[in-house]
């Protein structure tokens, strides 16, 4: 046998399970979904809760017993770990496919694009769909996260400099503060905005009021999730930067931020998604109007969880049909800004 | 031992046979080493002063982690400091680009010299003083934002040094060439600079520190993160390199010391401060300390 002609192996994969091994598996999760299907059955549970919560524990002690059997002990714990953290993974996943099933299925039959031309004006939430829409409603979401980001990335991203890069006086009590802030009830906010600029400035009831209101609830969740960023970035580099003689301000906008910037950016969806949704904040302050106004700084505006919570509090089946649509409306364009946020961020930082 | 066993490990170094076989009294591997690239160069070197440690004392709140250091750093030389871990070499050295000052519960005393002016006097600019004085760490820390290009021309945006575009190139390559760098680069200057081995970007650091034209370079335990073959071509760079700059090097690798150095100091801590016990040129300090625990340390039996 000569080692030149030797044939090169075939690449396999021998850590993977082969399909005989995982038969018994697959068995056993179909025979343990069949008991629990006779135990929902035959006894007086009903509904789907039952299956999940039955199939759990018989699953898990099915396999678990089967594992000692076949692969002894240390196996079966190991089976019983891995079983439980999945089923941790699908209690945390049914209930988001179930809310953005629910939004399709009941906000798509009142989508159409005449809702994306025309306002409440000339409407009410009773008449049927066709006649009205949700611009103005859209128009002033998407000023309030506008005007929002504008506020608070800023401010948000500086005070997180000032904590991990500057630690200057007061920063405990910062931290705390910023702790404190992200406490504060979404209802306080608003109350807090209507009583400090609305009824003591000229400022009335606008998209940017409320747009203030909703940065009170933004930037405390902004600042902290920049800080845990901040914090992730070695050290050596800051040194590095200082020892090629930069100031330290130098060293934060060359080195530091640009290392940061991607999980800054997620810093910045999370404020969003904080406050997209957020309806308490604006019953005191965006207005409510039922009118397009592209103005934020003056005049009543909408925004979309207004107009959703003014759906369902109204009741009639036409206007909560206008409430689901309107609610699908708003998981879209949250969708939306986040890829864009995402492609923006990974692409400035792959290709340049 | 004798001498031959060492010519694996001094590769790259210019040696003379004859010196070794002189080496009377303590000759081992690494006087041998020591003295093979040692002599010459001191002989032929004019005390001129660069960069000197008066009286250096360090603290860390209320340890006392340094006392009493005078050493200088002459010009056109290497200097190694050696010594076990937590002697306060890296301390040190820190103190010398005023790096030290970073940690928070850090005090300093003593003088720090250099062209005959004290570092920490009072109004100093103490940007200036790094400029003058560069650094490379124990780990390589290319920023992970910039391309190889702009890792190595980043200290003159950094530290605001305008300069025209073709000046850039020019500098750019010519970094690059004295870390011994350029040719595995020079058809990827745009790529991250992350995407280099350990070795090339410790290289690439070096280039960094460079390109703001430093008059001392202090490297901290430059290639304890890296294989011998990038240890030795870093070597190789900073005996070239010390023809031009005075370089101080932290290792704990005392062939590398006797490779690399023509002045040693060896930082020696006995429970209480790091001290500097000896020091002297590379060749002295290998064969015939006049400390005895200098002696102990260098020929293995601590440490």
């Amino acid at each position: 046998m000569s080692t030149v002609n030797a044939q090169l192996p075939a690449p396999s994969r021998p850590w993977e399970k082969t399909p005989r091994e995982v038969l018994p598996t697959v068995v056993i999760l179909f025979l343990s979904l069949l008991t629990v299907a006779a135990i929902v059955e035959l006894t007086a549970l009903k509904g789907k809760l039952p299956y999940f919560l039955l199939f759990l524990p018989i699953g898990t002690a099915a396999q678990f017993l089967w594992a000692r059997y076949k692969y002894g002990m240390k196996a079966a714990k190991d089976v019983v770990a891995s079983s439980i953290m999945m089923t941790g993974a699908v209690a945390v996943f049914i209930p988001v496919v179930s809310i953005v099933g629910t939004t399709f299925v009941k906000g798509l039959p009142g989508l159409s694009l005449s809702i994306f031309t025309n306002d409440m004006s000339q409407a009410s939430f009773m008449d049927p769909q066709g006649s009205g829409g949700l611009i103005h409603a859209l128009v002033g979401t998407l000023f309030l996260i506008l005007i929002s980001v504008a506020i608070s990335v800023p401010m948000g991203v500086l005070t997180a400099l000032y904590l991990t890069e500057i630690r200057g006086p007061g920063s405990r009590f910062i931290e705390f503060m910023v702790q404190a802030m992200s406490g504060v009830p979404s209802v306080i906010a608003g109350l807090f905005i209507f009583s400090a600029v609305i009824l003591t400035t000229p400022l009335d009831t606008s998209g940017f009021v409320a747009a203030l209101a909703l940065s009170i609830l933004m930037i405390p969740t902004v600042t902290r999730a920049s800080q845990e960023v901040l914090l992730l970035i070695p050290n050596d580099l800051r040194e590095a930067g200082l020892a090629m003689g930069a100031t330290q301000w130098r060293t934060v906008a060359m080195i530091v931020v640009p290392a940061a910037k991607s999980g800054l950016i997620t810093a910045s969806i999370l404020g969003v998604a904080r406050i997209a949704g957020e309806t308490a904040p604006l019953l005191f302050t965006v207005g409510g109007a039922d009118k397009l106004n592209t103005n934020p700084v003056f005049g009543v505006q909408s925004a979309l969880p207004f107009y959703i919570w003014s759906g369902f509090r109204i009741g009639t089946d036409e206007a909560v049909q206008r409430s689901w649509s309107a609610i699908l409306v708003l998981l879209i364009i949250v969708l939306i800004l986040f890829t864009i946020a995402r492609v923006v961020g990974s692409r400035s930082k792959g290709a340049k | 031992m004798t001498t031959n066993n060492e010519s694996s490990t001094s590769n790259g170094q210019e040696r003379d046979p004859k010196m070794n076989a002189d080496q009377g009294v303590k000759t081992n591997s690494l006087s041998a080493v020591a003295n093979a690239r040692g002599e010459k160069k001191v002989g032929s070197n004019p005390m001129g002063s660069g960069l000197e440690a008066r009286g250096v004392h360090a603290w860390f709140g209320k340890h006392h982690a340094l006392s009493n250091v005078t050493l200088d750093f002459f010009s056109g030389t290497v200097t190694a400091l050696i010594g076990p871990s937590g002697c306060g070499k890296s301390t040190f050295i820190r103190t010398l680009n005023r790096m030290h000052e970073f940690i928070p519960t850090a005090a300093f005393a003593g003088e720090v010299l250099l062209d005959g002016k004290d570092v920490y006097e009072k109004g100093t600019d103490v940007t200036k003083i790094r400029l003058q004085i560069g650094m490379v760490f124990q780990k390589p820390n290319p920023f992970p934002s910039m391309t190889i290009g702009e890792n190595v021309l980043s200290g003159l945006h950094l530290s605001q040094i305008k300069m025209g575009k073709a000046e850039k190139e020019e500098l750019l390559e010519s970094c690059l060439v004295r870390a011994g760098l350029w040719n595995e680069v020079k058809d990827r200057l745009s790529a991250h600079g992350g995407s280099l081995s350990g070795g090339q970007q410790q290289r690439l650091c070096i280039a960094r520190s460079l390109a703001v034209n430093p008059k001392v370079l202090l490297m901290d335990e430059p290639c304890s993160a890296l294989d011998p073959g990038s240890t030795l071509r870093i070597e190789e760079t900073i005996s070239q390199l010390s023809s031009t700059m005075t370089i101080v090097i932290v290792t704990h690798n005392m062939q590398q010391a006797a490779r690399v150095s023509d002045y040693t100091g060896f930082f020696l801590s006995d429970g209480g401060p790091g001290e500097l016990i000896e020091t002297g040129p590379t060749a002295q300090i290998f064969s015939r300390p006049r400390d005895q625990r200098t002696e102990n340390y260098v020929s293995g039996r601590f440490g």
